[in-house]
């Protein structure tokens, strides 16, 4: 394994200072218990968002913080959710008065966690709402398993809540739009690779040189079923399939499609992948009125991506166009 | 009469420390096979920290050194594992305020309460493929062996601790990141599982005289 680190401990940490010094007009960094906020964080009369999770998934959060995004994030171990008192002292430093905005993955970990936070906040009178973003679709039996996970979702979730708490949106109104976002969207993903978790130093399953997994999560874990490799277009219609039927997007419907690289793929193959996923969703009617085509949302160095479609309704597109200054996402200003 | 003291539960704790290091790669290993291979660094990291904290505190009653214990696993765990064993010594705890010493009953009635404790936060049941088919069995033989005194007790326990993480092999995950694989977490252990069976193997080990 060749990778840039210095000691497989420090990863996070190391990483979270350089953020800071690369974007120190954006973010502020505190340690033990490790968060990142906002710079002119609290905002005055704004709900704060907070988000977290493991970290190997960068830029998400921590380079969704800033104006229009995120107020903080709380980075755990590699792939391990957030404890409770991280999740706690940053929702303490970036709220304002206005009451605090969870957004949470769904797996079992950061639920846990995020829930013994909230129980904390609200001990000490703050107002909190959690969002728990579920929109993966590889998983099937919801009811016996562990849930749907939250993976692309979760980007098009924070960017539009971020904006619409800019407005001074209230909490109750900004909680409902956020599970509106989740509830319109749905995402599906392929690995062509495993990723390689520093400290276990070997790669997080096993798979042949000539078979992919279809139906990942971000964290590593092995999907739903191993295929012979197939081209890119194939691959696409894989993962488009089940997404187009799940929620189910209809003809006219406007949809914002979002094309995420997990970490070792190259743009140029991305927009192969989105190209194919244009394709098949305007075939069927669909409105393409927004995109985001990127590396966006990681599983550290795994190669493969991810399709996610929201179907965009009421206020979400003018909340997407809406300006966002973060390390990872910025337009508008 | 044996009884389990402060010393026996700073005891346990060394004894976790170091058996988790031991089998760090281990239980990792498993965890990648159905997870995301972070278990064993997981409870190593915890563990490690929870043997520094308790470390000096033999003069203290057993609530307070649960206490410390529960507090430590959930702020340096993290993932599903810290809130898991973060309640179960969280809710012994409760039931050895002042106690410096627990009797063989008292002791079992601290494991029901830390069993009901990982119940309400994780919500599986037996058969899930979680901790709790190795915890759940382990407890009842607590329970059902404590009339022969806390050693032989403990060792009964800890028998049908290891053999319910072997009992998660064949079975489909039902909770937790395994149950996204659906079939194919069959014939893997669980590694929550295996991680509480050396809890209470090593319970077993740490009666002091």
């Amino acid at each position: 394994m060749k990778k840039f680190i210095n000691n497989p401990a420090n990863v996070v940490v190391e990483s979270m200072e350089g953020l800071e010094l690369a974007h120190p007009d954006l973010v502020k960094a505190f340690y033990s218990p490790n968060y990142m906020v906002r710079k002119d964080a609290p905002v005055m009369g704004k709900v704060a968002i907070v988000s977290g999770g493991g970290s190997g998934h960068e830029p998400m959060h921590t380079g969704y913080i800033g104006r229009g995004m995120l107020d903080a994030a709380c980075p755990g171990e590699i792939f391990t959710s957030p404890t409770p008192d991280q999740i706690y002292e940053a929702a303490k430093k970036v709220h304002s008065g206005a009451g605090v905005l969870l957004i949470v993955k769904n797996y079992t970990g950061d639920v846990m966690n995020f829930d013994m936070a909230a129980d904390l906040l609200k001990a000490d009178g703050i107002e909190v709402e959690q969002v728990l973003i579920d929109d993966d679709v590889a998983v099937q039996d919801s009811l016996y398993t562990a849930g749907r996970r939250g993976v692309g979702a979760t980007i098009l979730a924070e960017k539009i809540t971020g904006a619409a708490a800019e407005t001074g949106m209230g909490l109750k109104e900004l909680a409902d739009l956020c599970r509106q976002v989740n509830a319109n969207a749905r995402s599906m993903g392929v690995a062509l690779t495993p990723c390689t978790v520093p400290a276990v130093g070997k790669p997080s399953f096993d798979l042949p040189d000539d078979e992919y997994e279809l139906g990942i999560g971000i964290h590593g874990e092995p999907g739903r079923q191993q295929l012979k490799m197939e081209p890119a277009d194939r691959i696409v219609e894989r993962m488009m399939e089940p997404v187009l039927e799940d929620l189910p997007f209809k003809a006219d419907d406007e949809v914002l499609l979002f094309v995420n690289g997990m970490g070792g793929t190259p743009i140029l193959e991305l927009y192969i992948v989105y190209r194919k996923a244009y394709e098949i969703a305007t075939r069927k009617g669909l409105k393409v009125s927004r995109n985001l085509v990127g590396t966006y949302m990681t599983s550290l160095d795994m190669a493969g991506a991810s399709v996610t479609l929201l179907k965009v309704e009421g206020r979400m597109r003018e909340f997407w166009d809406a300006p966002v200054q973060t390390a990872g996402l910025r337009w508008g200003i | 009469m044996e009884e389990f003291t402060s010393e026996s539960a700073l005891k346990w704790c060394d004894n976790l420390a170091e058996i988790y290091q031991q089998k760090k790669d281990e239980l990792t290993e498993l965890d990648r096979q159905i997870g995301d291979a972070d278990h064993g660094l997981n409870m190593a990291r915890g563990f490690t920290t929870v043997a520094g904290k308790v470390n000096g505190m033999a003069n203290q009653d057993i609530g307070t050194i649960f206490r410390t214990v529960a507090m430590t696993l959930i702020s340096t765990v993290g993932g599903a594992s810290g809130p898991l064993y973060g309640s179960f010594f969280l809710q012994m705890a409760g039931k050895a305020i002042g106690k410096k010493s627990l009797t063989t009953n008292e002791l079992s009635d601290l494991l029901q309460a830390g069993l009901q404790g990982v119940i309400m936060r994780g919500k599986a049941v037996v058969g899930d493929k979680t901790m709790i088919d190795a915890l759940s069995p382990a407890v009842r033989a607590m329970e059902e062996n404590k009339e022969k005194g806390l050693q032989e007790a403990l060792n009964e326990a800890a028998k049908s601790a290891r053999q319910g993480a072997e009992s998660t092999i064949p079975v489909i995950a039902k909770k937790g990141r395994a149950s996204y694989l659906g079939e194919r977490s069959k014939g893997h252990e669980d590694p929550g599982a295996e991680s509480t069976a050396l809890l209470f193997e090593q319970l077993a080990k740490s009666v002091v005289i």
